[in-house]
């Protein structure tokens, strides 16, 4: 996942040298997080002590700390939210401070009141505003109390699944079910009707207990289609408070933010303010002595609804690590984020894009296509946004990047220059004067290229850094520097500047091309063996309906049928948690289970065959 | 009078000359025409094979003809065919009736270039006869294979045949042995590769077996001494053509083929891909080949690859494809004894060929078919002067009865010969284990490795310390401290540095520009070895 943010106007925030400051910190938190709160400690002069578990030993926040400690192997439970070890730690490396970052321990108010008894200071909000804010239940009570508007929706603890839908009903469907110690999408979910609701509870208290150690829930009003804005406060011990402006987060995927902009260009003036100043309200009434951020979901009609309250802000580009840094199915899948400015939202947005098709990343899935996608969006560009908007314009899910007709061809035109190029260059040896080496002469490439299962007819020349490329009888010129080793090629296709990136190429002729932010598989052939190519039988391949693979690598939770069982098209089979998620892997048609190849608490890797059906 | 007369007579001799060279003339040039439309009529026959019909039915099975194959196989136009009015000379059975007589008989050849470099090519013709082999087709291979060995060019052969000519019995047998014979003599001469595009049986076999490259399509080649029936009726053993002989018998389980490929298309694309790894003779240096990778790249992915517990696997392919130019790397026989990898790649442009211990497969050790694979390919590059870079992880070579009774002794040898053999440049990275005897074996500083590199995670001991330790300490109570101080000692690179067995302990991110660095150094490598008619490497 990225996380991206097109912003207008930033300011940053300067900090006197002369301030008394600590000795040394010790940062509980992994990743980006923890490497950003590391280099600030080194602008500050701070000695920095990372903690880490024992698959993170050589990540890079680690590296970057003046000391490291292991608490524990690789679940978090174990690790970054194992308390004892992590006092351990402080008093080994004799901190005199934690900084939480956010997530894990940073709105745990045991961890606060065990770091006060041990006279370690706490960098973040005081336990009393972690108590109040990090508990959904009664950080609502508490908005409600300080008259900000709040969800219509249950404010206790739900017990089972039953009571759940009792519940629901009353409230009306349809209806969120979240974790009550809960955030970042974890444990969160929607019901529209009975069923939904207690297959919801189930996932979540299991999400919940395994995320948080906390598998009480709570039960809301969903407010359909809404917007995800919020607004950054500041409060000191002094009972000052203020508000900064917002930020809209409405693109997000599973609940977490995809893109976040600022400002908001729904927002006018009015709600700004009013908004701004229930945020105030809010912090005043927890006494909030820190930065943070208060989150609300927004209707078409401008009505906004208290979500939670984030002890924590966030700003910069980031990125937690670098090659060949793991990045595990334990924690957060985050690999960067990206910011870019502009002195208008276009500006912004373009700058983004070409940000974005000069990413280089390899060795792992990625969502570089449709964050580009989405940016260039019409429905995003007019500001037409929801939190349900990924649902609303992929509702089969994201497919990559549509190709217009002209785009296309500029695909095609370059993959086929490449092709050319690779060919040419094959035939480049530094001469050895025994055998000369006597070089075919083509002026005219003839190709024929296929894409998404159609045939085009292509012919290129080539003179210099120049190809002149015929593609279904359209002319177009390619130019670049056709550096065949480097990961990203900068070409202009009558004069249009594109950034490719040639991800694999067989000598069959298959080869991948991210163009426009999107991976593009082509087959290549000169005409000759394209014509020959026709008599080559088709592979039988694989009946995929019968088996069933992890499509990632995790943990096998649970595993619901034995050898024997009759299972139904779309039944679970087992359910796999990766990247902090469960995923529920259903059968793929209706039939016996033949062969089971997982137990619970297995690890997966992506690929690996994990049920058989007859 | 008289000399008037004589005059006279002169002239009509003269005239009567004059008037026989016209005739002469005349009737060269009618036979001239019927000569050149023969020629003409020869060639349109030889190039439509065993006619329309088969070609038809050749296609259907989703193989090309072999002249199509040719075709994708060279340059556009660089085929310089040789023997194309050559007929079979069977008289027996009816086989010299015109209607059995095809010019070129049933096998295609000549010369050409791929990527502008010369290579030497036979495409047996399977809608010839099954592409059957007779004295004839036996001779038009030889004649090829001889002028191969004399320019010092490679030898492709495309395999499509049914087998031996039947109706010309000894003939033909004696065919096979003259390209047998050829195969050795030109074994360390040039490169000669194999690609299996049909059947391929009984003493057929021997000839792909004796190349340095066997090559199989998947689907439509099959390689077996005795095909299914004689199977059935020998050992009573019930099996499939595919089975018995396809391309993922040999490329997964005998270790006979090399590699397969999807189609004819996609195997020739491939071979001419391979080719390009190549030096064309024994005379010639490992081919160089424009390279835009810079050669100083840094690799810091490199620097956290090995993971932290030495237990741990991980995939020596990703530190293979990180190291070379451009991540290319032809990999050799992929599907088989994957405990060891070997391969062609580039470093800085010029053709190297890579051994590496795979420990995501069996921990990396090495055993009988790890062991022949690697020898096998070390002598190829050693043949060739391809420099071989060797990346060592290795626990040691796999005990157990299995291994011993199959001679893992004798096989093993294979690959300590082969390393201690070569001359070429070698390089050595040890990215962790080196134990044991195995740590002799792959390209070690004894074997005259040329340049070997640890990096800071190497392990050079004669075991791991459990096993150390149970040794030496047996009956000993206090075994976690002795293993404690085992680790200490010799689980790092020192023990290994301090004596010179290792040049130096390097960053593994360095890694690439090291070996870019020392190639371009020992290109000038010579080795002399005392005379000896051949060598007895223990077969």
């Amino acid at each position: 996942r990225q996380c991206l943010m097109v912003s207008r106007n930033l300011g940053s925030v300067g900090y006197d040298p002369n301030e008394k400051t600590f000795d040394k910190i010790l940062i509980a938190n992994r990743g980006e997080i923890a490497c950003r709160v590391i280099r600030t400690c080194k602008k500050m002069g701070i000695k920095t002590v990372a903690i880490h578990s024992d698959v993170d030993a050589s990540s890079v926040h680690v590296k970057m700390a003046d000391e490291a400690v292991c608490v524990g192997p690789a679940p978090t439970s174990k690790s970054y939210l194992n308390m004892d070890a992590i006092m351990e730690a402080i008093k080994k490396t004799r901190a005199q401070a934690v900084h939480p970052g956010y997530g894990f321990l940073s709105e745990n108010k045991e961890f606060a009141r065990c770091l006060a008894a041990e006279d370690v200071v706490f960098i973040g909000p005081d336990t009393h505003a972690i108590q109040a804010m990090g508990d959904k239940i009664e950080s609502k009570l508490l908005a409600k109390k300080a008259e900000v508007n709040t969800i219509p929706g249950f404010d206790g603890v739900v017990k089972d699944a039953e009571e759940a839908v009792r519940i629901a009903r009353e409230i009306g469907y349809p209806v969120m079910i979240k974790a009550s110690a809960g955030g970042g999408g974890k444990g969160m979910r929607i019901a529209w009707d009975d069923e939904e609701t207690r297959d919801g509870f189930r996932l979540s208290s299991q999400e919940a207990a395994s995320s948080f150690g906390d598998d009480r829930l709570l039960i809301e009003k969903f407010i359909d289609n809404p917007r995800h804005i919020e607004i950054q406060v500041l409060g000191d011990k002094h009972g000052n408070a203020l508000w900064l402006n917002e930020r809209e987060c409405s693109i997000q995927r599973r609940n977490q933010k995809v893109v976040e902009e600022a400002p908001s260009i729904f927002l006018d003036a009015e709600t700004r303010r009013a908004m701004g100043e229930q945020a105030v309200a809010l912090a005043r009434a927890v006494k909030y002595s820190s930065a943070g951020t208060v989150e609300f979901l927004v209707d078409s009609k401008k009505n906004f609804y208290f979500l939670e309250m984030n002890t924590r802000l966030q700003v910069r580009v980031d990125s937690g690590i670098q090659p060949g840094s793991d990045i595990s199915i334990y924690y957060d899948p985050m690999i960067s984020k990206l910011i870019t400015y502009g002195s208008d939202r276009t500006e912004a947005l373009k700058r983004m894009a070409d940000a974005l098709d000069n990413y280089v990343i390899r060795g792992v899935t990625h969502n570089i296509a449709l964050l580009r996608e989405v940016i260039i969006n019409s429905r995003f560009v007019k500001g037409d946004i929801s939190t349900k908007f990924l649902s609303d314009v992929y509702p089969d899910g994201f497919k990559g990047h549509m190709l217009t007709k002209s785009e296309k061809n500029q695909l095609l035109a370059i993959a086929s220059s490449l092709f050319v190029a690779f060919q040419l260059r094959a035939q480049h040896f530094q001469e050895n004067s025994r055998m000369p080496v006597i070089k075919p002469d083509i002026a005219n490439w003839e190709l024929s290229v296929k894409l998404h299962d159609k045939v085009h007819t292509v012919v290129a020349s080539n003179n210099g850094s120049m190809f002149s490329v015929e593609v279904d009888g359209s002319k177009l010129n390619v130019t670049s520097t056709w550096n065949l080793a480097s990961p990203l090629l900068s070409v202009s296709v009558d004069g249009t500047q594109r950034t490719v990136q040639c991800l694999s190429r067989e000598a069959g002729g298959n080869m991948s091309i991210q163009f426009l932010g999107t991976v593009y598989k082509v087959n290549i052939l000169t005409r000759l063996a394209a014509e020959l190519n026709k008599f080559m039988l088709e592979k039988v391949t694989e009946d995929t309906s019968s088996v069933l693979r992890s499509p990632m690598p995790g943990v096998v939770v649970a595993v619901s049928v034995k050898p024997g069982d009759a299972v139904a098209e779309g039944q679970e089979i087992c359910v796999i948690e990766a990247m902090k998620m469960q995923n529920s892997m259903t059968a793929g048609k209706t039939g016996t289970v033949k062969s089971v190849h997982c137990q619970a608490g297995d690890t997966v890797g992506e690929g690996d065959l994990l049920v058989e059906l007859e | 009078m008289a000399a008037a007369l004589r005059v006279a007579a002169a002239g009509a001799r003269l005239s009567v000359l004059a008037s026989g060279l016209r005739a002469a003339v005349r009737s060269l040039c009618s036979q001239a025409t019927s000569v050149n439309e023969r020629i003409e009529n020869k060639r349109r026959t030889a190039l439509l094979g065993g006619g329309q019909r088969r070609i038809d039915a050749q296609h259907k099975r989703g193989k090309l003809t072999a002249r199509e194959r040719i075709s994708l196989l060279l340059d556009p136009g660089s085929f310089v065919e040789s023997d194309m009015f050559v007929e079979h000379r069977c008289a027996d059975f009816g086989m010299a009736a015109d209607k059995n007589k095809f010019p070129g008989d049933s096998v295609v050849t000549g010369r050409g270039r791929i990527n502008g470099r010369l290579v030497y090519v036979f495409s047996q013709d399977f809608t010839v006869f099954g592409g059957s082999l007779s004295g004839a087709h036996a001779q038009k291979i030889c004649k090829i294979m001889d002028q191969a060995i004399t320019v010092g060019a490679p030898v492709i052969g495309l395999n499509d045949s049914g087998g031996a000519r039947i109706q010309e019995g000894v003939e033909s047998l004696a065919g096979y042995a003259d390209i047998f014979l050829r195969n050795v003599t030109a074994s360390g001469v040039i490169p000669q590769i194999s690609l299996i595009m049909g059947p391929c049986a009984g003493g057929a076999v021997y000839s792909p077996a004796l190349t340095d490259f066997t090559f199989m399509v998947k689907d439509t080649s099959y390689l077996f001494i005795t095909g299914p029936d004689v199977v059935k009726s020998v050992t009573n053993e019930d099996v499939t053509q595919e089975e018995l002989g396809g391309a993922k018998t040999h490329t997964t389980m005998s270790g006979v083929a090399h590699r397969a490929f999807e189609n004819d298309v996609d195997a020739l694309c491939n071979l001419r891909d391979f080719f390009n790894y190549l030096p064309l003779s024994s005379q010639d240096p490992a081919p160089i080949r424009e390279c835009h990778d810079p050669s100083d790249r840094l690799v810091p992915e490199l620097d956290t690859i090995v993971p932290l517990e030495s237990t741990k696997a991980y995939n020596m392919v990703d530190i293979i494809h990180s190291v070379v130019d451009e991540r290319e790397f032809f990999e050799i026989m992929p599907n088989y004894a994957k405990n060891i990898i070997v391969g062609f790649a580039r470093m800085n442009g010029r053709t190297v060929g890579i051994v590496g211990n795979q420990p995501k497969v069996a921990s990396g050790c090495l055993d009988i078919n790890s062991s022949v694979k690697g020898a096998r390919f070390v002598r190829f590059c050693d043949a060739f002067n391809i420099p071989l870079i060797t990346f060592v992880d290795v626990p040691g070579f796999l005990p157990g009865t299995a291994q011993e009774y199959g001679g893992i002794i004798r096989h093993g040898a294979k690959l300590l010969y082969a390393f201690a053999e070569a001359t070429v440049p070698k390089v050595t990275v040890i990215t962790r284990k080196a134990y044991g005897g195995a740590y002799d074996v792959m390209s070690s500083k004894h074997l005259c490795g040329d340049t070997n590199y640890a990096w800071p995670t190497a392990e050079i001991a004669v075991m791991g310390a459990k096993g150390a330790v149970e040794i030496i300490f047996k009956g000993h109570e206090n075994v976690e401290a002795a293993q404690a101080e085992y680790i200490e000692k010799f689980a790092n690179p020192f023990p290994a540095a301090v004596r010179g067995f290792v040049d130096d302990i390097i960053q593994p991110s360095s890694t690439r520009a090291r070996i870019c660095c020392d190639l371009d150094v020992l290109a000038s490598k010579k080795v002399q070895r005392p005379w000896r008619k051949h060598a007895n490497i223990p077969l």
